[in-house]
């Protein structure tokens, strides 16, 4: 295992705490807009896809680029999308009540 | 400051944003806002890479970065605007299948990328685990999108040596990828290991009760983060690891907390064929025979016009026939005549945790009504009318008293303790998961049949003239 490795392994170990830590008291209404929202997060591959797709040059890498880069996209701008929809909703509200309040 | 060093600063901005996003959204004050925090750190890190990339794109590969972005976003854009609230678990599950289809896409990209020639561990091991994760986490939010949109049963799909079936591909694809590794990159031996991680996807979830989707799809949502994790490893990106592992990491949270909510076990999610045609089994006789009593819409009116207190429990029946809106005014009709109303929001009340609570608030319910089940289930032996629009399993009595049950052990809400229980429903068919409904049977049950927007209407009508 190189140090490279090692380092990216920390990154991750470290990155999983954090998504525990950050998500544990999130009350039920908002189940399903974090779990959208964190849907649109993953999205993050459309780097990963635009780094494969850049240099293509046979016509596979030029189908697999294609195909990957759409996806990603539809992933990541459909979840944002999507995200901010539901939330929308929630907003309308006057303040004050219970919001919050988490049993 | 060197690119790369610019690089990793801009990609831990974005890694920042994401967790802070996460953070916000955690919290309905702040929730809105976390979205978008997440979405500008995505656009950040994106911009960045094409920046980055801005000198070595072939002409290929520019026309289809740029045909593959503006078709996506459109359809992205397009869809997530259009979709109705009730349909958003499947339109989640198809944007995430979506997102681990591009991983599985990615690794199998960068595995032939040095096509005949042995692949280094280091790189190899992460596009394997990515190609066979998000290839799983594809396949099978597909199946979800399908049984949740109705264009395939819902009910579990079984067969016999389902399991043995299942094990044995697994097995299969382990040992092409452990053949991957150790000899050199073939495209004959990707293709097929892909179509068999294909296979599986489809085969896992297939036996899965459509009940139990958004279990399902929560857990392939942190797939797709995780092989999104793995291609970070393979293509030595900073910002795919971290945003991957943190949707892995809470996305695994999430699933337990929503298996928990069905007072069920995971491994008893997806290995258990739940819902299955054989009604829980002490039920299965006794119930074939009995009559129910239904109601008039005018008797059921007045009941609840003369009551002084009534409990909603709205469920996925009120999201698909799209009556929140007619539950509201029904609602509020009852207040200004003095009734005291709360809903009752079961953990998994529609398709997924929370879901029924978007809904509610797409109809301008004050969150301040809208009760958990903790909350409110002493309350129900106090209250004169328990109002079920639409709801089956979540108030099933057998998930207290039958251990032969299926949902046995499930948290319901007492629906069944109030003095009163009007349910309405559109059949005697049994709910999501398949089981018959004792509450249905009881004598102080009344129900009314009909599409649940159709009766709350009527009901409107029933209390003004009452």
């Amino acid at each position: 295992m190189s140090e490279q490795t090692v380092i990216l392994f920390t990154y991750f170990v470290l990155a999983a705490f954090i998504g525990f830590e950050v998500i544990s008291n999130v009350p039920t209404i908002l189940h399903t807009p974090l779990m959208s929202g964190s849907n649109a997060i993953h999205g993050i591959i459309l780097v990963g896809a635009l780094l494969i797709a850049a240099n293509a040059q046979t016509p596979l890498q030029i189908v697999l680029g294609l195909l990957a880069v759409f996806m990603a996209t539809v992933n990541v701008v459909g979840g944002f999308v999507v995200t901010d929809r539901m939330l929308e909703m929630f907003k309308a509200r006057q303040p004050g009540g219970e919001k919050g309040k988490e049993s | 400051m060197t690119i790369a060093i610019a690089t990793e600063l801009i990609y831990l901005l974005a890694a920042v944003m994401f967790i802070l996003g996460l953070q916000f959204l955690s919290s309905p004050r702040s929730a809105r806002h976390g979205n978008w925090i997440a979405a500008v750190g995505m656009v950040i890190a994106v911009v960045w890479t094409v920046m980055l990339l801005r000198d070595s794109f072939t002409t290929a590969g520019l026309i289809i970065c740029v045909v593959g972005f503006v078709i996506g976003g459109v359809v992205g854009v397009v869809s997530a605007r259009r979709v109705k609230m009730m349909a958003m678990p499947q339109m989640v599950a198809i944007f995430n299948g979506a997102g681990g289809g591009a991983a599985a896409l990615v690794g199998v990209a960068a595995l032939l990328k040095l096509a005949g020639q042995p692949i280094e561990l280091q790189s190899g091991f992460p596009e394997v685990f990515a190609v066979i994760i998000g290839g799983i986490s594809f396949a099978g939010s597909v199946i979800a999108f399908l049984k949740l949109q109705e264009l395939i049963t819902g009910a579990p799909i079984t067969y016999p040596g389902q399991h043995l079936i299942n094990a044995l591909l697994a097995i299969v694809i382990l040992v092409l990828a452990a053949i991957l590794l150790v000899t050199n990159s073939s495209i004959v031996v990707v293709t097929f290991m892909l179509a068999l991680v294909l296979v599986l996807g489809v085969t896992f979830v297939l036996p899965i009760g459509g009940a139990d989707m958004p279990v399902v799809i929560s857990m392939l949502n942190a797939c797709t983060g995780l092989a999104v994790a793995a291609s970070g490893f393979a293509l030595n990106n900073f910002a795919l690891i971290v945003a991957g592992t943190l949707v892995g990491a809470s996305g695994t949270l999430l699933t337990r907390k929503m298996s928990d909510a069905m007072g069920r076990s995971l491994v008893n999610v997806l290995f258990g064929a739940f819902g299955q045609v054989q009604v829980s089994k002490e039920g299965a006789q006794s119930t074939g025979a009995r009559t129910v009593r239904s109601g008039s819409a005018e008797d059921i009116g007045t009941l609840l016009a003369y009551s002084s207190s009534v409990i909603i429990v709205p469920g996925y029946g009120l999201a698909v026939a799209q009556g929140q809106h007619a539950l509201k005014e029904l609602a509020d009709l009852l207040e200004r005549r003095g009734v005291e109303v709360k809903y009752a929001i079961h953990p998994v009340a529609g398709r997924m945790p929370g879901h029924m609570n978007v809904l509610l608030a797409e109809a301008n319910v004050p969150y301040e009504q809208l009760k958990e089940m903790d909350e409110i289930n002493d309350e129900f032996k106090h209250t004169d009318v328990a109002l079920v629009v639409g709801a089956n399993d979540v108030v099933n009595p057998a998930a207290r008293n039958s251990p032969g049950s299926d949902i046995y052990g499930m948290p319901i809400l007492n629906a069944d303790q109030a003095r009163n229980v009007v349910i309405l429903k559109r059949s005697m068919r049994p709910g999501f998961a398949g089981i018959d409904n004792e509450l249905f049977y009881d004598h102080r049950t009344i129900l009314l049949f009909g599409d649940a927007k159709d009766s709350l209407t009527k009901l409107v009508a029933a209390v003004k003239a009452a």
